[in-house]
């Protein structure tokens, strides 16, 4: 579906927006989060629910908190000094941050990709075994079998095959990225967070990244965090804003670009400010 | 606008043409836009370089300038010119001028320039000192089957040989004797054994720490944890060598009810105690430098803390970890002080709890009491040119080693 909008000055137009699965269940319940770095707050009392096996984007100008819920949601933020979190995330009716929650389990369970493409520094194979072999999987087949699976699902078999066992830091930027997205897959996680996967790579990389993470959207719940309003148009099915902190708006992706109801979310998407 | 005009390249026959025109345009464009070449466009910058230059020069120049002198004492050995026989043939004072001056040169142990400056009488004097210090060997000695053999020999250095009075061929350090054995392999085997024990007790250790301190302890930990352990480095060896003779060494006698009091294990837990610090501030250094994502990756996989680090954090630190190995053993290889404290007399064994004698002891101890020039002076310049072989050799075969791990583990070259 291609739209027309008269208003907007951006490239809206051109762009086809996803039509999301309207019937899919909430996954992810955010309920009254707050998160504090010591005194200054990050997020002020954010609700809203991410549904199963869509694209949720969260976009928002430098500094908004996009970026610290979405570490919340598997708990990297621990690992911070001075961090303080109220309120509820549940993932599939369970409470995250309930005292009984192993994080280890919870992270194989909500895997994560990062902004800057960090595959260890081992061969292209070890990357993609590594999540398995630290539970125990050991099993040379079944390790065989998990890598060429997941290197396929992220559209980096052909390039790589002849050279599995090459160190991956010699992989091109995109490269890099898409096996950061398949280690993550590897280990079939129910959610992928992804961090602007795409902020450090050239159009052709971002492409086919993209592409990628539409292809993962059958199988995976994928949150994503970008600067990039188009590529939040591109592929993701809902959008939420945030601003300072708060959750501005939160819709399917087509309605906040095209008709959203705050003028703060519309001068956004416009690029009156950001 | 009108400089910018000029800067377009003519065609090269006008060029040839107006060849003093395009000198006067190309003044012109230089004053214009700031293009002068050469050194005094920045005169301070210029003479900083080169000053750095100079610094970094003279290090070079220095450590040429060290080799060079420890060689040339040394040199005499390699080509056979020292004799350490007790008994030797003894030129006559008055049978100076049947000889040719090279070999009286050679005989009393002097250099060119001494013996030319050195007037007749001086040498004949020389002379008579030495028939007089012959004619006071004991007869007994000079009948010794090796009074007359020239122990500075290649083959006496590294070989064993059955001296008088042993009923088999030994390796053996007595430099001060009648018959002066200055063989090398019990200094080297010391210091090999001292340095290697040192290295063994010191590596796990610091390595342990510096994967705990920097990658599993509390940031708290951490602040205080780090500078104590360094300020291990700032203690003279004097006051280890001190704190391992008096205490170390009665302790472990009490716990190992070994013979020998000063031996070998006390010196490798005592050298252990200079390296720790060296090998725990560089390997932390490598493994804090890892980059943070690489973490955070391996938790988002799910990795426990201690995964993150010993899988993902040590390989990737790991070239690093041996640089301060590296830089580990060439401390212990060349700490003198704590050696010569807590170590005896040299023994030809591999046996730890046996007394030890490094190579940095030896030239420590016995340099001050050498005859200048001599024999025993000449091999202590081998024995020290031979040291700074050995940490030449292991250095070049770390870097390469190095170089290989980054490969591996990092991805770079």
């Amino acid at each position: 579906m291609i739209t027309d909008i008269k208003e907007n000055k951006m490239t809206l137009n051109t762009i086809i927006f996803q039509t999301p699965v309207l019937t899919s269940n909430t996954l992810i319940e955010i309920k009254n989060l707050s998160v504090f770095y010591g005194k200054s707050c990050a997020i002020k009392n954010v609700s809203f629910n991410i549904k199963e096996k869509v694209i949720t984007a969260l976009i928002g100008p430098s500094g908004c908190g996009k970026s610290t819920l979405l570490r919340c949601l598997n708990r990297m933020n621990d690992l911070i000094e001075n961090v303080r979190i109220t309120g509820t995330i549940s993932i599939g009716g369970q409470d995250i941050y309930a005292k009984e929650v192993d994080v280890i389990e919870l992270r194989k369970k909500v895997g994560m990709v990062f902004q800057k493409s960090n595959p260890f520094p081992k061969s292209i194979y070890d990357n993609v075994a590594y999540g398995l072999r630290i539970r125990g999987v050991n099993n040379k087949s079944t390790l065989n079998e998990v890598v060429e699976e997941s290197l396929r699902a992220a559209a980096l078999w052909d390039e790589v095959k002849d050279r599995l066992h090459a160190n991956a830091m010699g992989l091109s930027g995109g490269q890099q990225q898409r096996l950061c997205i398949a280690r993550a897959i590897a280990i079939k996680p129910e959610i992928i967070l992804m961090d602007e996967p795409a902020s450090a790579l050239d159009p052709i990389a971002t492409a086919r990244v993209e592409e990628l993470i539409l292809s993962l959207k059958e199988n995976y719940t994928i949150v994503i965090v970008t600067h990039n309003m188009q590529q939040a148009a591109r592929i993701s099915d809902y959008t939420a804003f945030f601003y300072l902190g708060e959750l501005v708006e939160y819709d399917t992706t087509k309605k906040i670009f095209l008709n959203p109801k705050e003028k703060r979310t519309e001068d956004y998407v416009t690029g009156r400010f950001g | 606008m009108k400089t910018n005009m000029h800067i377009a390249p003519a065609p090269s026959g006008h060029q040839v043409k107006q060849g003093g025109n395009m000198f006067n345009q190309n003044k012109n464009l230089q004053q214009s836009v700031g293009l002068r070449r050469g050194a005094f466009s920045r005169p301070i910058e210029y003479v900083i370089e080169k000053l750095l230059f100079l610094i970094s020069l003279t290090a070079i120049i220095a450590i040429f300038f060290i080799f060079a002198f420890i060689g040339k004492e040394a040199l005499p050995i390699f080509f056979g010119k020292t004799n350490s026989a007790l008994v030797q043939e003894v030129i006559k004072p008055e049978d100076i001028d049947k000889y040719p001056a090279e070999k009286i040169r050679d005989y009393l142990g002097l250099s060119r320039s001494k013996y030319k400056k050195m007037p007749k009488d001086t040498l004949i004097m020389l002379l008579e000192v030495k028939a007089e210090a012959h004619k006071e060997i004991p007869e007994s000695f000079k009948n010794d089957k090796d009074a007359r053999v020239n122990t500075t020999d290649w083959k006496y250095l590294i070989m064993p040989h059955q001296w008088s009075g042993y009923d088999k061929p030994v390796y053996i350090w007595q430099p001060v004797s009648n018959i002066p054995k200055f063989n090398f392999m019990p200094l080297i085997i010391g210091s090999i054994k001292t340095t290697l024990l040192g290295i063994l007790f010191a590596v796990p250790i610091s390595v342990a720490a510096a994967i705990y301190v920097s990658q599993l302890a509390r940031p708290s930990i951490r602040e205080i944890a780090k500078p104590i352990i360094e300020l291990f480095s700032g203690i003279p060896s004097v006051v280890i060598g001190f704190f391992a003779l008096i205490v170390m060494a009665t302790f472990f006698q009490e716990i190992f009810k070994y013979e020998i009091r000063l031996n070998a294990f006390v010196a490798g837990v005592a050298l252990s105690l200079s390296v720790i610090p060296i090998v725990f501030s560089i390997s932390e250094d490598a493994l804090s430098s890892v980059p943070r994502s690489y973490v955070e990756g391996a938790y988002a996989l799910g990795s426990t803390k201690w995964q993150a680090a010993w899988q993902v954090v040590v390989p990737a630190a790991s070239s690093g970890i041996l640089a301060a190995v590296v830089l580990g053993f060439g401390r212990a290889i060349g700490e003198t002080m704590i050696v010569l404290m807590v170590t005896s007399a040299s023994e030809m064994t591999w046996n730890i709890f046996a007394g030890a004698r490094t190579i940095t002891a030896a030239i420590a101890a016995e340099m001050a009491e050498v005859v200048f020039g001599g024999p025993h002076y000449r091999i202590l310049f081998l024995l020290g040119a031979l040291l700074f072989g050995f940490t030449f050799l292991a250095n070049i075969i770390a870097q390469s080693a190095i170089a290989k791990f980054k490969e591996k583990f990092e991805g770079t070259k």
